[in-house]
């Protein structure tokens, strides 16, 4: 594994201002939506349909509550794209900011840690979840065609996995560590 | 039509869930919340279901011998709220009688709750895992130190620590 810690400063720098739209607030499906468990599709991420998409993942991220990434199959887009933001999150440690990443494919992952994640997709449940806590990914920004590493840890890592499964039509439910890791989401405020 | 439990236990054997949610879905009942385990080699489980009493329970009377099988009429169904803040209580050490009592008993006392709860002996080694919601007037260092002092009369560990949840 290389350059853990060291951030990719093409995705560091980037900014959703660079799409030049606003984006709209989507509404964010639930499961057992079908499109939750659908593959995405590759995406070109030059296309204007593409963009604005990037942008709506965005604007519908920043009005939600606790949410640190949202992927297109949950506002209803099966497609190879996500936005992601965990900056101030307290298990954060390497951070890119916000950014978009298309086709993105994990090419290296290592250290694997338990941890229990939730879903706006899923609202009332949580499951434990093995995951790395080390990884490599490659992807391509919206608005660009070089395809760039993303090697990050902690949290990044962890929500970074999430959204790549969700591109890939799978849930936190598809990977929990047992028959007991699943459970009813405890919201105390 | 009515919320049922179902509790099945018994020697373990090849087919049980299938044989008993089988003979369910014949009498068109919809299973709701399940849970199942082997304890020790028994089979146990329980079945929260809506459907008609009388024939759930005269669908599951071929299937009683070996396994111990009620079947009950709930309440309307209640929403479990939260009473506070939720944590992990896991307790292990060698076995002997009262942990789970004196552990629990303290939780109570802290005017908290136990929503999830295993135990496993294991040789000489007792383990408990449970999850547990405290209120907020529960004062944690000193249901920390209370469970401390308990855990060190009867000789085992204890740790209860926040359950954490990312939403991702």
């Amino acid at each position: 594994m290389t350059d853990i810690g060291h951030l990719n400063q093409a995705l560091a720098a980037w900014s959703p201002a660079q799409l030049g739209l606003a984006g709209d607030v989507l509404e964010v499906v639930r499961a057992p939506h079908p499109v939750l468990a659908t593959e995405g599709a590759t995406v070109d991420p030059l296309d204007p349909v593409m963009l604005a998409l990037a942008a709506d993942l965005v604007a519908t991220m920043r009005v939600s509550p606790g949410c640190v990434g949202l992927a297109a199959p949950q506002v209803g887009v099966a497609a190879q794209m996500f936005a992601l933001d965990v900056t101030g999150h307290p298990k954060t440690r390497t951070c890119h900011g916000v950014f978009v990443l298309c086709n993105a494919v994990v090419v290296e992952s290592s250290r694997q840690e338990k941890s229990r994640e939730g879903c706006m997709s899923v609202p009332d449940l949580t499951g434990d979840v093995k995951r790395p806590t080390r990884l490599s990914v490659t992807g391509v920004l919206p608005g660009t065609t070089d395809e760039i590493t993303l090697s990050t840890d902690a949290f990044e890592a962890r929500a970074v996995q999430h959204e790549i499964d969700h591109c890939n039509g799978l849930l936190f439910l598809d990977r929990v560590a047992g028959a007991h890791a699943v459970y009813p989401r405890k919201v105390y405020l | 039509m009515s919320q049922l439990a179902v509790t099945v236990i018994g020697p373990d054997r090849p087919g049980i869930i299938a044989d008993v949610t089988e003979a369910l879905a014949q009498v068109g009942v919809n299973l709701e919340d399940s849970t199942m385990t082997l304890l020790r080699g028994h089979f146990a489980m329980m079945i929260v279901c809506t459907g008609p009493f009388g024939p759930v329970k005269e669908a599951l009377e071929p299937l009683r011998g070996e396994l111990v099988i009620t079947v009950r009429e709930m309440g309307p169904e209640t929403a479990h709220a939260p009473l506070g803040a939720p944590y992990i209580l896991s307790v292990h050490g060698a076995d002997r009688p009262g942990i789970v009592s004196a552990v629990t008993r303290m939780i109570a006392t802290a005017g908290g709750t136990v929503t999830d709860l295993t135990t496993r002996l294991s040789g000489e080694l007792y383990v408990m895992t449970a999850e547990v919601e405290l209120p907020p007037s529960a004062e944690l260092p000193m249901l920390m130190r209370a469970l401390e002092i308990t855990a060190e009369e009867l000789g085992v560990g204890v740790s209860l620590r926040p359950t954490e949840s990312d939403d991702l």
